[in-house]
């Protein structure tokens, strides 16, 4: 009896998750004339594709969708190579005043986007820079918090590793490279997933840096398509969608590192 | 102090090296610092001091800067709209945390069992946190669109009216609170599966055996134990909170009649609407300054119902 009526919250709770995206899709394939009749219709007549057909006539949605995808990986990317020399900096190279600059590296931890937004934008405006993929990035090329995970992670990995790469005649790039590295994928990895995920829901910085759509993510262009069609919600809801298909690839096939590493945040 | 500086390794740590190879090991320290060092330096050390510099100044971003002092700090501390911001930010922290801090807890302990399917239903629950706050915050625009929502529909269903949601200034906040809890449960889902399922099964089974009931056994035994996973989810939620801005942009704006304008949507404002740059970085080191204190305190206080075991 308990068990049963525990399948049932649950599952009921799991419709709650899942109906918004249904709807969002349901709405996506109603024609325009349909989308704000009441009662709202589960099979809409005439369903069809051509809100994304709109979709694409209105903003350059691939292109846009391309953006956030390149923009994501290149700021992951970015964030490990760097995070991670400085880690090993940090954890395997001594040198005077190593504890100040460490403690730079954890106070810039704790300044949010918001109170950094406006300089920023003089910073890019002042360089002629506003408006361009370069500035989107820009931000996110170093991560103190990726360099303090990981500098966790380098310090487990065992000193006798290194010594007898040491011994073998190889200097601090190869020991980095090629012992450290390797040990360290398990971090890496729970660090790029949040990268990743970082980049790809960032919304403040692009809406104020960016306001060409062709060097738009898909979150500003999303918020910008919606303030074109305030009424239009299948046009919308078709943005939404298709927005969200890549992530869901992503997810299905990471999701359980995903949770685990989520899980792992937690337990400190 | 420059980041970009590489001082000479020290004598006392490291062995007395030639001269040659001892600006050979700057250089790698170097080398391994500075692609973090310049990037952190740019675009994060000098706009926080740009964004001091820029807060006791007036300024409209394109005449020049006038000083005044710590006038805008004055101002922003006397006004009104500092006030209601900061309240309306609080208004949703209290309404997004317990909701999402109960549901979560709910569903871990439902989960925390073994059934079929709970692969499955943990990844369900955890779909909406990889989902951006803008589909978010659209998705559950067109939810609740008063008229022509399917949620409206669904309360007027069982006879109800239902209320003007975002459109209305008294529901405005549940509804962002509304969108934001459905989207973040997943998160305090798996922060709390995982301090569950940290706590030894034998301190239950004790506790079974001495003839404590459920009631009790959660009370006194799960509660304490799940206390650093619930530290983590409360400071968390409490940083994030005070930064809402995502989903309020989206959903309302800060509207209707500015009953949902937060702390970060003012400063946007204020920046870009208003031309107060110099007001909007006052206000986001004030903001700044409220987190850190909320932070350090629940630091200290942790000490008091933290278990760390």
């Amino acid at each position: 009896m308990a068990r049963a009526g525990r399948y049932v919250v649950v599952g009921l709770g799991a419709l709650i998750m899942l109906f918004p995206f249904a709807w969002a899709v349901i709405t996506s394939l109603t024609p325009a004339g349909a989308v704000l009749q009441t009662p709202p219709d589960f099979t809409p007549d005439g369903a069809g594709f051509g809100a994304y057909e709109r979709l694409l006539e209105t903003m350059p949605f691939w292109r846009i969708m391309f953006n956030s995808l390149w923009i994501a990986v290149a700021s992951t990317v970015f964030q490990l190579v760097t995070s991670s020399m400085a880690a090993y900096a940090f954890a395997r190279l001594p040198f005077p005043g190593r504890g100040a600059l460490f403690a730079v590296y954890l106070a810039t931890l704790m300044v949010p986007l918001q109170v950094l937004v406006v300089p920023l934008f003089i910073e890019m405006r002042t360089f002629n820079l506003t408006d361009t993929y370069f500035a989107v990035l820009a931000p996110t090329i170093a991560s103190a918090f990726g360099v303090f995970l990981l500098r966790q992670a380098v310090r487990q990995v065992p000193r006798e590793f290194d010594e007898a790469a040491v011994l073998d005649g190889a200097g601090h790039f190869r020991i980095f490279a090629l012992v450290v590295l390797p040990l360290i994928r398990p971090a890496l990895a729970t660090f790029a997933i949040f990268g990743f995920m970082a980049s790809w829901n960032s919304f403040l910085w692009p809406l104020v840096i960016i306001r060409s759509p062709e060097f738009m993510t898909l979150p500003l262009g999303l918020a910008n398509l919606h303030g074109q069609f305030t009424t239009e919600w299948n046009v919308v809801m078709a943005g939404s969608v298709v927005s969200v298909v890549p992530i869901l690839v992503l997810y299905l096939f990471a999701q359980k590192h995903v949770i685990a590493s989520v899980a792992q945040s937690g337990l400190k | 102090m420059t980041l970009t500086e590489v001082p000479a390794p020290a004598a006392v740590k490291q062995p007395v090296r030639p001269p040659r190879k001892r600006l050979r090991y700057a250089l790698t320290v170097a080398v391994f610092l500075l692609p973090s060092a310049v990037p952190l330096l740019l675009f994060t050390l000098i706009p926080m001091a740009g964004s001091l510099w820029t807060s006791l100044h007036e300024w409209n971003l394109i005449t020049p800067m006038k000083w005044v002092g710590l006038d805008n700090y004055a101002d922003l501390l006397a006004s009104e709209e500092t006030r209601a911001a900061f309240g309306h930010t609080l208004y949703f922290i209290a309404g997004y945390l317990p909701l999402v801090y109960a549901g979560g807890l709910g569903l871990a302990m439902l989960l925390n069992r073994a059934m079929k399917g709970r692969d499955l239903f943990r990844a369900i629950y955890f779909l909406p946190v990889v989902t951006s706050w803008v589909v978010v915050a659209l998705l559950w625009k067109w939810l609740l669109n008063p008229a022509s929502g399917i949620v409206n529909w669904a309360i007027g269903l069982v006879g109800l009216e239902g209320p003007g949601w975002w459109t209305d200034p008294d529901w405005a906040m549940p509804s962002i609170i509304l969108a934001s809890a459905w989207k973040d449960l997943g998160f305090v889902m798996i922060i709390l599966l995982a301090g569950l399922q940290a706590i030894p099964n034998e301190y239950l089974e004790a506790a079974r055996v001495d003839g404590a009931n459920a009631w009790q056994r959660f009370r006194r035994i799960t509660l304490p134990l799940l206390s650093p996973s619930t530290f983590f989810v409360v400071v968390i939620s409490l940083i994030n909170g005070f930064q809402v801005f995502d989903q309020v942009h989206v959903m309302t704006g800060g509207g209707p009649a500015g009953a949902t304008q937060v702390v970060v949507e003012q400063v946007y404002n204020l920046t870009f609407k208003y031309g107060r740059a110099g007001a909007a970085s006052a206000l986001s080191w004030l903001l700044f300054a409220v987190v850190l204190v909320v932070t350090l305190i629940q630091v200290r206080g942790q000490r008091r119902w933290v278990n760390y075991g």
